[in-house]
């Protein structure tokens, strides 16, 4: 299909406004029964919610229950397990939330004193609400997008690249998600792209390996759809 | 237009994006209140918010109540209370509260019942969402106080003014108490552009200097706080006496301004001049609540600024300094902990003796007050410049306007 012929590439962009659920934890058993009850937005909030909030250089732990289990709870044991969950592996959040709960009970069960180990600042259980507008910003072909991505503000890479998991969670991503219109070409676009690890790099840097993404894999700037 | 200031500061994609969300709010009436139009950290930041607003194409107002002694006596008391403060408050304090915000929702009853949005910033405002009647449009609660551990009696009582809102804004989740409605956390921020933050010449930082008798040639420490007990001058100055005998050239700057809504800074201020005594290097400054530029100045002159808090709200006095380039010794608690970050941007400290070691620590490394400034400055241009609480009350108004879904597309 001539890609003049497919639908445009509509650039988004997004802001996400922390919400307050009001329930703590205190105890590795609190954070247990909150993330067992915890509505699934929260569950995704403190897997990728990080991304857009304000931080420090580049994040110490890819989540916050691994973070607060280092520096609440000062297990590292088992904040180093839950680090290493890749939420991208699962397919829904309840997935993931069970893979959570189950490296806890676990944790619970070879370490008897986390049942009594309270922390100081107790972990808060947040959700987000995430409003997405448009822009004036579309594309008709590959080589259009790719010489956009590099001036996309990072809300709009994660509405595009992070938001777009629990959208289009067969293709990943929105980027991923169009070039299928594009032939081995985008293929090879979307091989590049399946390959980025966006979980402990600032947004900004993400956005630099994904320009980096589509220079690389359209050849002299051409696309034949 | 300020809007191309602020771009040159904070970025152009910082501004698009504020066009873009506040384009379905275009024509909606905010109205902000609050119980002071200078001093205090609430009155700057609206100075700064509301001809943005406009200039996006919103109606924004502000309109401040206002009430005698004794209902700032009750108020201040009050904003102790929520900060932890076992205090109890009269009832005849408590009818006087009442009283003043029943005669405050008669004269604002027109403009607040026809708001899209209003925002009821701190206690003092709070019962106008319970006495103004009929109301249209949403109303937001908006908490600037650390009410992480509140007196429990003074919370039961503002509780049920506090429920009669839509929606609460928090500074950190930690602050956020149990209310019938959603709860949204907005870090406050900072303009970059006001009188108090904005660039000065060496020429003009030396004359305040020397108009305060402060030795510009000799290191400096600086705490710009209200005279507050929980701002622990006291502990500051205690902290500079044991610093001092490893730093005998050191000089302790204490400047606060005054706010119309606190009554208490007066005895503090005297606690805080005994606690100084003779020493001709502590200078205890009691400047006027519109001495923006003179702040600017002591908070660049110092080498290293102090927070010492003991409870605190957010430190809007944290981010003024760290945008200076200055590393922040700052008390544990609040809003500093999601500011000073240790060895990055300064460091956190509990007592007047970890306050003096990192003190002795700093001021013994010029290179290292360089970077972690360096450090903090940036960190502070990324997450708390006006323009990202501008966007997060856009998104929190569309997100009332559109209901509370988790998710909201627009266009």
């Amino acid at each position: 299909m001539p890609a003049e012929q497919l639908v445009q590439f509509s650039v988004k962009d997004c802001a996400l406004l922390t919400i307050a659920t009001g329930r703590r934890a205190y105890t590795l058993g609190e954070l247990r029964a909150g993330i067992a009850g915890a509505e699934r937005d929260s569950i995704y909030f403190h897997f990728w919610g990080g991304l857009l909030q304000p931080r420090f250089e580049e994040r110490e732990f890819n989540n916050d229950f691994a973070a607060w289990m280092r520096h609440g709870l000062h297990d590292s044991r088992l904040a180093e397990k839950l680090a290493v969950i890749d939420p991208r592996e699962y397919t829904s959040l309840d997935l993931l939330r069970s893979e959570v709960v189950e490296l806890i009970d676990e944790r619970l069960d070879e370490a008897e004193y986390l049942h009594f180990s309270r922390a100081v600042q107790p972990f808060e259980f947040m959700r987000a609400q995430i409003v997405v507008f448009g822009t004036d910003k579309s594309v008709a072909c590959p080589e259009e997008l790719a010489a956009l991505i590099p001036q996309l503000p990072a809300s709009s890479i994660f509405y595009h690249f992070i938001d777009a998991r629990r959208r289009v969670p067969e293709a990943g991503d929105d980027f991923s998600a169009w070039l299928v219109n594009f032939g081995m070409p985008g293929e090879r676009v979307r091989a590049r792209l399946a390959q980025i690890d966006p979980y402990f790099i600032p947004l900004s840097v993400l956005r630099q390996q994904l320009a980096d993404a589509f220079a690389d894999q359209l050849e002299n700037g051409h696309v034949v759809g | 237009m300020l809007l191309d200031d602020y771009a040159q500061v904070a970025g152009e994609d910082a501004i698009e994006h504020l066009r873009q969300l506040a384009r379905p709010l275009a024509g909606k009436r905010f109205v902000h209140v609050n119980s002071t139009r200078v001093g205090g950290g609430v009155a700057e930041i609206l100075r700064k918010l509301i001809p943005l607003a406009r200039e996006l194409g919103i109606d924004a107002q502000w309109e401040v109540i206002t009430g005698d002694t004794e209902f700032y006596e009750c108020t201040k008391a009050m904003h102790n209370a929520l900060q932890g403060n076992p205090l109890h408050i009269p009832e005849r304090l408590l009818r006087v509260y009442e009283e003043t915000n029943r005669a405050n929702a008669e004269q604002l009853r027109d403009v607040l019942a026809a708001a899209d949005v209003v925002f009821i910033h701190d206690p003092q405002p709070a019962p106008l969402a319970e006495y103004i009647g009929k109301r249209s449009g949403r109303w937001v609660w908006r908490c600037h106080i650390d009410a992480s551990h509140p007196h429990r009696p003074v919370w039961k009582y503002l509780r049920r003014y506090v429920a009669a809102h839509d929606a609460s804004v928090f500074s950190l989740a930690s602050f956020a108490q149990a209310l019938p409605h959603t709860e949204y956390i907005i870090p406050p921020s900072i303009d970059p552009l006001s009188d108090k933050n904005i660039a000065l010449s060496e020429a003009s930082i030396r004359e305040t200097a020397i108009r305060f008798d402060i030795d510009p040639t000799r290191p400096v420490v600086a705490q710009v706080s209200r005279f507050d007990r929980f701002k622990d001058p006291v502990g500051v100055i205690a902290a500079y006496r044991l610093a001092k005998d490893y730093v005998p050239h050191l000089q302790l700057v204490l400047a606060g301004g005054s706010a119309t809504d606190d009554p208490e800074g007066e005895v503090v201020l005297a606690e805080t001049r005994a606690a100084a005594g003779d020493d001709t290097d502590i200078h205890v400054l009691a400047l006027a609540p519109d001495a923006h530029r003179t702040i600017n100045a002591l908070q660049r002159l110092a080498d290293v600024v102090i927070q010492k808090s003991t409870r605190e709200g957010f430190g809007l006095t944290v981010t003024e300094a760290m945008w200076k380039g200055k590393p922040v010794i700052g008390g544990d608690v609040g809003g500093i902990r999601l500011q000073v970050i240790d060895h990055h941007t300064g460091f956190r400290v509990s007592s007047p003796e970890g306050t003096s070691l990192r003190l002795r620590y700093l001021l013994h490394q010029p290179r290292k007050i360089q970077t972690m400034g360096w450090k903090a400055r940036e960190f502070v241009r990324e997450n708390f410049l006006v323009t990202r609480q501008l966007r997060e009350y856009l998104t929190l108004c569309v997100g009332m306007l559109h209901g509370a879904a988790e998710r909201i597309e627009l266009g």
